[in-house]
């Protein structure tokens, strides 16, 4: 085996676009776990993203437009959830997993025409001579936009929790949802944008996959990127930063085990390509020890009548 | 007489089955303390909500300084000066106490020029907290001091208070009452919520006394008895439990210098707990909650298991023996949780009588359920206790809280305990069936049974046990005879007054 093909610096710019589909879903979970809700229908939101983002960009020719249907996509499909839960109080849990089914059957039926066909390319952004330093230019400089973008969205879900009013109502919300109510704060209102915020970001990072990660649609394409994301959020400590971590560890290791399959490692590909999950895993239960927990009314239901 | 800051006219308010306010009428002059008594489901609860602007009535007026007032919600309230100490805090565990204050104000200051504020309150009316301290990590009389603060912090003209000194040691309900008799001198009318009959006789200038949601009569406390309040607000003249003579049997449950990690990782940690209860004694433990209660009911039940010589019932181990091992042997317990503690909640009466009382009573034979023993047993406890249920198969959240308190008690009295440890056993319920499970539990003691009342409530502890000890972060206090016992001796096995400072004024 040679390790000597392995080039650190492609590796770690590869590692960033490995790592952003999953990071956007996580980020948007995030957001809706502060919010006292558990949607475990991410994977679902993610594929109708994908498929959404990849019909849109194919048919109008340009990716952006793709990207902002995935997003609406993702938000649209969220809102089947926000009304079984916050409207019918139906179970977080149950209509979660009903949703990831739902949207991979629904994404199956959309994108029937679409499977073999390419997509528009995406253009990366042109930092012009930026691009051009050597090692940190390709890591940092040759990106596309939603690469970007999705740190901002890590950075601004940090500084909205951290900072603002806002912030502060959704972790009471999702602190103590009888409290809030009392206090006057509208938990259903709040709720219902949380969830729509973690759709919209779930379709982001599906199109990402079948718009620049892969470029195409296959059925069931996000295979399990959902439930990483999931468990990344809970492992994560609920913390903005560590999900930034824990989802570039997760895209590292994916493309290390696949680099080293391609270098001819000498061991199972099963046992590389399970490497990323095992290892991701592991490493942010040792993160998670601290003192840091779940939001108190996380999963539990909100009526207002008491 | 001058225009009353708060004038109620004909509110009624009707829920499905109950009608929780019936055509109430009072008026709270500037700068009063006024009572609103009651049982529980009484309707003050209800009353305070619509005054808070978070339930609408169905009918009738409010007038706040003479001008029509109907808040759409707490917010609009709070813009007209009412302010409200909630019973059950409406605190965020998780957030920093200046998070917490600034969640509850209309247009709250950036977080330095607010932390400098709540500095200031706190010095001026004797209330000490430090801003950036995690709620989660505050005692329950602190976390009271938070609520007040963000009330105070708005300059309220109304200030609800619904129930406050029920989490409180003796000394923090003094200071609580300075701080409260501060505000009326500065002209800040309070509406005060409690069934503490002396109380209100000690701090209330006026009281409104509900039952059933009417308003059944008012009176100045300071010139009634707590008996003539008593039975206007029970309607009927009031059943004093009796107590027996002083009990001299053998020693039935010892436990000796328990030590023991609580499962929570919130929980309190119990330090050398040692004491003795004999035969037809109750012995009472008193402590603010928190301070280790569930986790001694814990491990007298056999849910935390321990070294097996630390308690001992007869003088033989048990310590390390899990809960069924003990019901057989005789020791049984009545968790506070009423709703998935003691009682399974979505479960008939039948199947919770099963669940605790499959053992003693004999409903399993090899594996299988004797359903036709189980349901008259929990017939038997329904008729014993007098609990108000349609039938058998009435699940267990359905039943109010008094009535479900009255079935998980009486389960375990009828499986004739030898060791009965009981905490919070009329929490949350009224003055009637408070009384019926006192009784019951003297009743049981004088069967020649060992019984651990643990409660917040001093004056059931006085009522009904023979010794008192109370438990202090683990810790138990020397065990005394409740004869004789002073409030102030009380307050301080109690821990004292947790570092709070009497008001001063500069």
């Amino acid at each position: 085996m040679d390790f000597s093909a392995i080039n650190p610096v492609l590796l770690i710019a590869s590692l960033m676009v490995a790592a952003t589909p999953i990071m956007l879903a996580a980020i948007g979970e995030l957001v809706v776990e502060k919010a006292g809700v558990l949607n475990l229908g991410v994977e679902g939101m993610m594929i109708v993203g994908a498929v959404a983002g990849f019909v849109t960009a194919f048919e109008t020719g340009s990716p952006i437009l793709g990207f902002i249907m995935a997003a609406i996509g993702g938000a649209l499909l969220s809102l089947v959830f926000a009304f079984l839960t916050q409207f019918v109080l139906a179970n977080q849990v149950a209509s979660g997993l009903a949703l990831t089914l739902f949207g991979l059957g629904l994404s199956a039926l959309i994108g029937q025409d679409y499977v073999g066909v390419k997509p528009p390319p995406t253009p990366k952004v042109n930092f012009g001579a930026l691009a051009d330093i050597p090692v940190i230019g390709p890591i940092l400089f040759g990106h596309d936009l939603v690469v970007y973008l999705g740190l901002g969205i890590v950075a601004g879900t940090w500084a909205f929790l951290k900072y603002s009013r806002a912030g502060l109502i959704l972790k009471a919300v999702g602190e103590n949802h009888d409290a809030a109510h009392a206090l006057g704060y509208k938990v259903v209102r709040v709720r219902i944008l949380a969830i729509m915020f973690g759709g919209a970001c779930a379709g982001l990072g599906g199109a990402f996959i079948s718009l620049i990660r892969v470029p195409q649609w296959t059925e069931g394409m996000t295979a399990g990127a959902g439930w990483i994301a999931l468990a990344l959020v809970v492992f994560a400590s609920w913390k903005p930063w560590r999900v930034l971590i824990g989802a570039y560890l997760y895209g590292g290791i994916t493309v290390l085990q696949l680099n080293a399959q391609a270098a001819g490692a000498r061991i199972p590909v099963e046992y590389l390509s399970m490497s990323p999950y095992l290892i991701t895993i592991l490493v942010l239960v040792f993160m998670s020890a601290d003192r840091s927990r779940a939001p108190a009314a996380l999963g539990k239901i909100f009526h207002a009548s008491n | 007489m001058t225009e009353p800051l708060l004038k109620i006219t004909g509110l009624t308010k009707a829920y499905p089955g109950v009608v929780a306010n019936d055509d109430v009428s009072f008026a709270i002059q500037p700068g009063e303390i006024h009572a609103l008594l009651g049982e529980n489901g009484a309707g003050k609860s209800t009353l305070v909500k619509m005054v808070y602007g978070l339930v609408k009535p169905d009918s009738g007026q409010m007038e706040l300084h003479g001008i029509g007032y109907e808040p759409v919600n707490p917010s609009a309230a709070r813009q007209l000066g009412v302010a409200m100490v909630f019973q059950h805090f409406s605190l965020f565990d998780a957030l920093s106490v200046a998070e917490n204050i600034a969640l509850g104000m209309e247009n709250p200051p950036s977080p330095r020029e607010l932390s400098g504020r709540i500095r200031d309150v706190s010095e001026e009316y004797g209330l000490p907290l430090e801003p950036h301290q995690i709620v989660g990590d505050l005692s329950a009389g602190e976390r009271q001091r938070v609520e007040i603060i963000r009330c105070l912090l708005q300059n309220p003209k109304l200030l609800i208070m619904d129930e406050p000194t029920s989490v409180l040691t003796p000394q923090e309900v003094e200071i609580l009452f300075k701080t409260l008799r501060q505000l009326k001198e500065e002209g800040t009318s309070i509406l005060y919520i409690s069934h503490k009959l002396e109380e209100i006789r000690s701090l209330c200038d006026h009281a409104t006394i509900l039952r059933l949601g009417r308003n059944v009569g008012e009176c100045v406390p300071a010139e009634t008895t707590a008996r003539d309040m008593a039975e206007m607000m029970v309607g009927s003249a009031l059943h004093t439990p009796e107590r027996k003579d002083e009990p001299t049997g053998e020693v039935l449950l010892e436990l000796s210098d328990l030590t023991a990690a609580s499962p929570n990782p919130f929980g309190t940690t119990l330090k050398g707990v040692g004491f003795a209860v004999r035969a037809g004694e109750i012995l009472g433990i008193g402590g603010v909650a928190g301070n280790g209660q569930d986790e001694l009911l814990a491990t007298i039940s056999g849910e935390t298991r321990v070294t097996s010589g630390t308690i001992t019932l007869r003088g033989q181990p048990i310590g390390h023996l899990g809960p069924n091992a003990r019901r057989s042997l005789g020791v049984l317990a009545a968790p506070e949780e009423r709703l998935g503690h003691a009682a399974a909640p979505a479960m008939s009466l039948t199947e919770n009588a099963l669940l605790s009382g499959a053992i003693r009573e004999g409903l399993l034979t090899r594996g299988f359920i004797n359903w036709r023993g189980s349901r008259r047993f929990a017939q038997r406890i329904i008729d014993a206790f007098d609990v108000r249920t349609p039938g058998t198969e009435t699940s267990a959240q359905a039943l109010s809280g008094g009535n479900l308190q009255k079935f998980v008690i009486g389960r375990e009295i009828l499986q004739r305990p030898d060791v009965l440890v009981v905490n919070q056993p009329t929490w949350g319920v009224d003055a009637s069936a408070a009384a019926a499970i006192r009784q019951a539990l003297l009743d049981l003691a004088a069967g020649g049974a060992a019984v651990v009342v643990i409660s917040q409530d001093l004056d059931e502890l006085m009522e009904i046990s023979n010794r008192f000890a109370a438990l202090n972060e683990g810790r138990l206090s020397d065990v005394r005879d409740t004869a004789g016992l002073t409030v102030d001796q009380i307050g301080l096995m109690m821990g004292g007054a947790h570092d709070m400072e009497v008001a001063h004024v500069h």
